[in-house]
């Protein structure tokens, strides 16, 4: 979408067709003459998992859709059913299940790839913010369809989470209330998150396409953390980005099939398997491993701050925690872009992913002693990450030197003796 | 040069400053919970050699088939098995028996199926298509038969029960894979049944053993003994043996695709393995005029 | 764009990308099977049911419908006159020349001893659902006596054979048995 457009009809049709939608430009645009930087690594490749990711959670969504019961009185036992009696059910359902935590362990990788590159930086703000967008959507889409098989697990998650809202002053039990549809969860709550849990998808799609819209109008970012100076920085989408995201991710299928075809539960909890019963709690409630460093978050705050009670706080850091993501681009006040050349930079970004990794085992422990001690000190610093160190690092630290182009700094890696840049080669150059 | 050397320190000692601080007050928690076992159960269980153990692992026909006389002969007269039904008994993957086998084991049971003519409740033999019978009628029943505890479904008993692993077994636990944790547990409780250590108390109508999930002792009294139900084919019939068989069948009413998953596996990853060697040569071949 | 192929060896090049494709192809028309399979009947679907019915209530004349696997199937006492008239049919009258009877041969001709069972003529027990739409037609009506399909028009004789109207082939028989003289199972 930047810069002119390659694409000449060839074939009647095409032409036919080009008078009246330019749909194959469009596509042509998109997916074929779209220039990307040459020097791209393997973290890049996240962003094609993650679609086709989201269309195997839609695709084997419909298909379960076909089978379930959203009824809490048959949606445990219709489950079941789809496990024991459906045609392929079982690889459907874990299918959906482990699809999930696949779709987290890429989004993770797409989000602390573009923390580490500077992928958030002006001019792609826009971009960064439809990301956690998508992120947000994705949560909750994920919670909702936890509940759906109407375990324990998914009785209670939805209990506790509902609870949040409860935390608000005066209006938040009517909110809860209104949520769920009754006075605790039930029927009417299963009802409504399997319509919601339908229905995110396809907006989840919608704004992914914004996504990818605004990605291409400001071009993708770059390992190098610098702007595409020349064609000779890049090269056609297709066939070479395509040819490596398709290899990257069938490496990816082939880690999801090991937890898909080997060890399905592995990533699930046993309580889920207990049919939902209202009368009992399980031990400790655990919500999905993806959400635990937030719930670390959530349970850290045991104190209250002022008016706000520790209820309320630990709801209000919870949620903070995601948003302050929103405002990442402007927190953030150095101008260089790529870790590479922040030298300071790198070592808090490292700091940053192992207090989200602690976070989340944390998450996992029971909120004892210890445990929250050490879940308030790495709450401590994910907040102090963004608000105190990064807005500081931009004055503080000196970056190194920048390369004056992403070929020059290629051709020095490869010693000199590049051959030609693909999207320059001209026909002259053979 | 040395001002980023002071810097790289700086940040190098609030990385390390926080983790250690993460740590000792983790470790701090951890030596606080040796005193009294407020978390059960309060010995893990030992793991047992499954035949459908890891990637290749298959249920062993022979071990359901026996599972299934102990789960009949023993667990059945409490629990129930209502997600199971007879014909699973002949299906694919499962323990082997015939259809018409099947078709008797579950004749031997009635059901309440419809009405007659008159409206009267109408009770016909089972059929391989009706579920296992549940041993009352309902949890009011249940609860009244067994000093007010309910026994639990064992459908989806193997995969509903998992002693937590911790770190670090939990990590290598993706390598092995390791996800027998449902079976090893049964297992481990039913062989686990002792006196209770001295200065132990144990309520009255319970049972006090150190592998239950939730407590130190847990209302079923030792469900089996030596030679409790007769084995044909020269298995012996030891308490141990009948655990095995029994939470090996228990694994398999909760899996029964378990086989199936594993051998459609395999193929997946060779083929996919193939395919991204395939993929990188090809890549590789594209990428070959492009320094990158 | 870029062709880059190597001139010296353009087979082994070709030969690399045609490979590949051809296992792309195959592994995305392999996995799109269970998500196409999985709508095919299921097992407890599959499962062979089967029912008994009290058949000593019936009079000759009467019929009573019973629902198995999801359809209804008619059991109808003819009485001497609708036997007699079944029989005086020929085959070449027929619309459908096969008796369509689960418990005979596939080829067997469609003659009223092919449609009921030997010993119990009276019973015609048939799957009540008309081969031309799926409708359910009515019992005792029709220009033949036997049943007649309301919503396209196609006539039944007694024997449940289509005589008249758009519907092709003879209403079905399942597969049953005689547990005694007054219990009938079916399937």
């Amino acid at each position: 979408m930047s810069g002119h457009s390659t694409y000449e009809p060839r074939t009647g049709a095409e032409k036919w067709l080009e008078r009246r939608l330019p749909i194959v430009r469009l596509l042509h645009d998109t997916a074929v003459s779209y220039p990307t930087p040459r020097n791209l690594n393997y973290f890049y490749t996240f962003g094609a998992i993650l679609v086709f990711m989201l269309v195997v959670q839609i695709l084997t969504g419909v298909v379960l859709a076909m089978h379930y019961a959203a009824n809490s009185a048959m949606a445990f036992e219709s489950v079941e059913a789809i496990m024991r009696d459906v045609n392929w059910g079982w690889l459907l359902r874990y299918m959906h299940a482990n699809g999930a935590s696949m779709f987290f362990i890429a989004v993770f990788i797409h989000i602390f790839k573009a923390m580490y590159y500077g992928s958030y930086k002006e001019p792609r703000e826009v971009l960064w913010i439809l990301g956690v967008i998508i992120f947000l959507l994705m949560m909750a889409t994920a919670f909702m369809g936890y509940v759906l098989p109407w375990g324990q697990m998914s009785f209670w998650g939805a209990t506790v989470i509902t609870n949040f809202f409860t935390a608000i002053p005066l209006i938040g039990e009517p909110i809860q209330t209104l949520l769920i549809g009754g006075f605790a969860v039930d029927n009417a709550t299963l009802n409504r998150f399997f319509s919601l849990h339908y229905l995110l998808p396809f907006m989840i799609f919608g704004v992914v396409i914004l996504h990818i819209w605004a990605l291409h109008v400001t071009g993708q970012n770059n390992p190098l953390g610098i702007d595409t100076k020349s064609e000779k920085d890049t090269v056609p989408f297709t066939p070479y980005a395509t040819m490596k995201d398709v290899f990257a991710l069938v490496v990816f299928c082939m880690f999801f099939g090991w937890f898909l075809f080997f060890q399905p539960n592995y990533l699930g909890h046993p309580d889920n398997y207990i049919e939902a019963n209202p009368l009992v709690t399980p031990a400790h409630i655990v919500p999905e491993w993806y959400f635990l460093p937030f719930y670390a978050i959530l349970r850290a705050i045991t104190f209250d701050i002022g008016p706000i009670n520790s209820k309320l706080g630990g709801v209000i850091a919870m949620f903070g925690s995601i948003a302050i993501l929103v405002f990442l681009p402007w927190l953030d006040t150095s101008k260089v872009r790529s870790a590479r050349f922040r030298p300071l930079f790198k070592i808090f970004f490292w700091v940053f992913a192992f207090t989200c990794v602690m976070l989340g085992w944390l998450g996992s422990r029971p909120a004892e002693g210890g445990y929250v001690l050490a879940a308030q000190l790495f709450t401590a610093y994910y907040f102090a990450h963004f608000l105190i160190v990064l807005p500081l690092l931009g004055f503080l630290e000196t970056p190194k030197p920048l390369p004056v182009s992403i070929t020059d700094a290629v051709l020095a890696k490869n010693g000199g003796h590049a051959h030609p840049v693909g999207a320059t080669a001209s026909p002259e150059k053979h | 040069m040395s001002k980023t050397m002071i810097r790289w320190a700086a940040a190098a000692v609030l990385g390390v400053g926080l983790g250690f601080g993460g740590f000792a007050a983790i470790a701090a928690e951890e030596e606080g919970g040796e005193h009294a076992p407020t978390h059960y159960p309060i010995h893990k269980p030992e793991y047992v050699d499954w035949s459908f153990a890891g990637p290749f692992g298959t249920y062993d026909k022979g071990q359901l088939q026996r599972g299934y006389k102990v789960y009949k002969e023993v667990c059945a007269s409490c629990h129930a098995m209502s997600l199971v039904k007879f014909r699973n008994l002949a299906e694919e993957g499962g323990p082997g028996f015939t259809e018409e086998q099947a078709k008797t084991l579950a004749a031997e049971y009635t059901i309440v199926d419809g009405v007659d003519d008159v409206g009267d409740p109408l009770e016909r033999p089972r059929e391989p298509k009706d579920a296992f019978p549940s041993p009352f009628p309902n949890e009011a029943a249940a609860r009244a038969s067994n000093g007010g505890a309910l026994p639990p479904d064992l459908s989806l008993i193997a995969k509903a029960r998992a002693v937590e692993r911790g770190f670090p077994q939990f990590v290598f636990d993706v390598f092995v894979p390791y996800q027998e944790q449902g079976p090893d547990y049964i297992h481990a409780l039913l062989t686990g049944y002792q006196d209770p250590p001295e200065g132990v108390t144990v309520p009255e109508g319970q049972y006090y053993n150190p592998y239950f999930i939730a407590g130190m002792s847990l209302a079923m009294a030792p469900p089996l003994s030596d030679e409790v139900v007769e084995y044909t084919d020269g298995t012996p019939m030891t308490v141990d043996q009948y655990s095995k068989d029994v939470a090996a069948f228990m694994m398999w009413a909760a899996e029964p695709h378990l086989d199936a998953r594993k051998r459609l596996g395999f193929h997946a990853m060779v083929f996919m393995a193939v395919f991204a060697g395939l993929l990188y040569l090809t890549k590789r071949k594209i990428w070959s005029d492009v320094a990158h | 764009m870029v062709d880059t192929a190597n001139p010296a060896e353009p087979t082994r090049r070709d030969f690399l990308f045609l490979t590949t494709g051809a296992m792309g192809a195959v592994g995305v028309a392999a996995s799109l099977w269970p998500f196409i399979d999985q709508m095919n009947p299921d097992a407890s679907t599959r499962a062979l049911a089967s029912i008994e019915v009290d058949i000593s209530a019936i009079q000759p004349g009467q019929s009573i419908t019973v629902q198995w696997r999801g359809k209804p199937v008619f059991i109808r006492n003819r009485t001497p006159e609708e036997i007699e008239a079944a029989k005086g049919v020929t085959i070449e009258e027929l619309k459908d020349p096969l008796a369509r009877n689960d418990n005979a041969a596939a080829d067997a001709a469609a003659t009223d001893e092919n449609r009921a069972t030997e010993g119990m003529e009276n019973l015609i027990v048939m799957v009540g659902v008309c081969t031309h739409l799926g409708c359910i037609p009515l019992g005792q009506q029709g220009d033949f006596g036997g049943w007649f399909c309301p919503c396209h028009g196609s006539h039944y004789d007694t024997a449940g054979r289509i005589r008249r109207g758009p519907a092709p082939e003879n209403m079905a028989v399942p597969v049953y048995t005689f547990v005694n003289d007054t219990r009938l199972r079916i399937g």
